[in-house]
């Protein structure tokens, strides 16, 4: 059995609202974490990324300034200077399947929907802390691999060329995010 | 106070049109091995804090309602612009997401309801204004006499009809619009209590 030792976790918790910071400040204590910074726009967060160097971000989706979308594109660049292979976990109250396509595809590593709870947030930092996905580089995506199974029967156009795939079975990000608790 | 030691590079393979790039798993040290009868619970701990906290609930109820009404106030001041249906749609989107956190879910499928009508119509300026006007006195009498109506079912009610409402003018409003009228449509991810 394994447990997750959250005092040597630093998280970035970006929400622009203060209820939503306090109910995640409360549970990440909590699980036993020390170190949690705050940001109330995806500007702060970019800034507060690049100066506490956190090991796992939450953002909200809707926010001023930019959003927790364009703060996941920001933070997944690939030449950049800064850490762009964080596990970034999008909070959101966003419940549309296309959301979530669009979170995965800006980079983000999982997606939890609101309401909260304990037990969600938990499994999804239990998940990016012990189940990393190899991140993948191609013209138009750079981000955590997006891949799920490995069936031989996909034709789509994002087919990738050569090579054998490696791939961590896992549920699909919407099948994560439809499970509660 | 940014960490000194840089990780080790990440390991990149080059295949025809991407790359696989696993870097170090910066993350591990923080993974314990503990024994199968470890009596100590950080899920139950955190939903005890968050008891704890369930005291200030409706207080933040309240303000995030007053927030509301103060954008709604803003666009019957000066129209929608960009500004004011943002943070109509904020506060209306955070009511959505936290209102079932705080104990007030037929509020939060209210708020939905008038999330879904600023994000799918296509003239805000045509929405009937009473439409946005009920979504937002819902809202406020669901928080506002939460300990009858929530009792009685009549917010779960109130709540349902808003978005029965809405999504008929929406419908209709989106007739040609086939990419919104499949976005209204689809089903929502998060499981009905």
């Amino acid at each position: 059995m394994f447990r997750i030792d959250f005092n040597k976790l630093r998280f970035l918790v970006c929400d622009d609202n203060p209820h939503m910071r306090r109910i995640l400040r409360t549970l990440l204590h909590s699980f036993g974490a020390r170190e949690v910074y705050e940001a109330e726009d995806g500007a702060t967060a970019l800034e507060m990324y690049s100066h506490y160097v956190p090991d796992i971000v939450i953002a909200d989706w809707a926010m001023p300034i930019f959003d927790g979308l364009e703060l996941a594109q920001m933070i997944r660049q690939p030449d950049s200077k800064g850490n762009p292979y964080a596990p970034i976990i999008m909070l959101t109250g966003h419940s549309e399947k296309r959301r979530i396509t669009m979170a995965r595809d800006a980079g983000v590593t999982e997606f939890l929907a609101k309401p909260i709870s304990a037990k969600g947030l938990y499994l999804r930092i239990m998940s990016v802390v012990a189940h990393p996905r190899p991140f993948i580089k191609t013209k138009n995506y750079f981000g955590p691999d997006r891949r799920r199974n490995t069936t031989v029967a996909y034709i789509g156009p994002e087919r990738r060329n050569g090579g054998e795939a490696e791939v961590l079975q896992q549920p699909s990000l919407l099948d994560k995010a439809r499970v509660t608790g | 106070m940014a960490k000194n030691k840089a990780p080790a590079p990440p390991k990149v393979q080059a295949f025809a049109d991407h790359h696989v790039i696993t870097p170090p798993n910066t993350l591990k040290h923080a993974i314990r091995r503990v024994i199968d009868r470890d009596l100590d619970d950080p899920v139950a701990r955190a939903e005890q804090a968050l008891a704890n906290l369930s005291g200030e609930f409706k207080t933040w109820m309240r303000s995030e309602c007053d927030r509301l009404s103060a954008a709604h106030t803003a666009i019957l001041k000066k129209g929608f612009d960009t500004h004011t249906r943002g943070e109509l749609f904020r506060a209306a989107h955070d009511i959505k997401g936290d209102a079932s956190t705080f104990g007030f879910p037929a509020a939060g499928a209210a708020a939905e309801s008038l999330c879904r009508i600023l994000e799918h119509a296509p003239d805000l300026d045509a929405v009937p204004p009473d439409l946005i006007q009920h979504h937002i006195d819902a809202i406020q009498a669901i928080v506002r006499e939460h300990n009858t109506i929530e009792k009685a079912g009549v917010a779960n009610e109130l709540s349902a009809r808003l978005r029965a409402v809405a999504d008929d003018y929406l419908m209709v409003v989106n007739r040609d619009r086939p990419d919104h009228l499949e976005m209204i449509s689809a089903p929502s991810i998060v499981p009905k209590e």
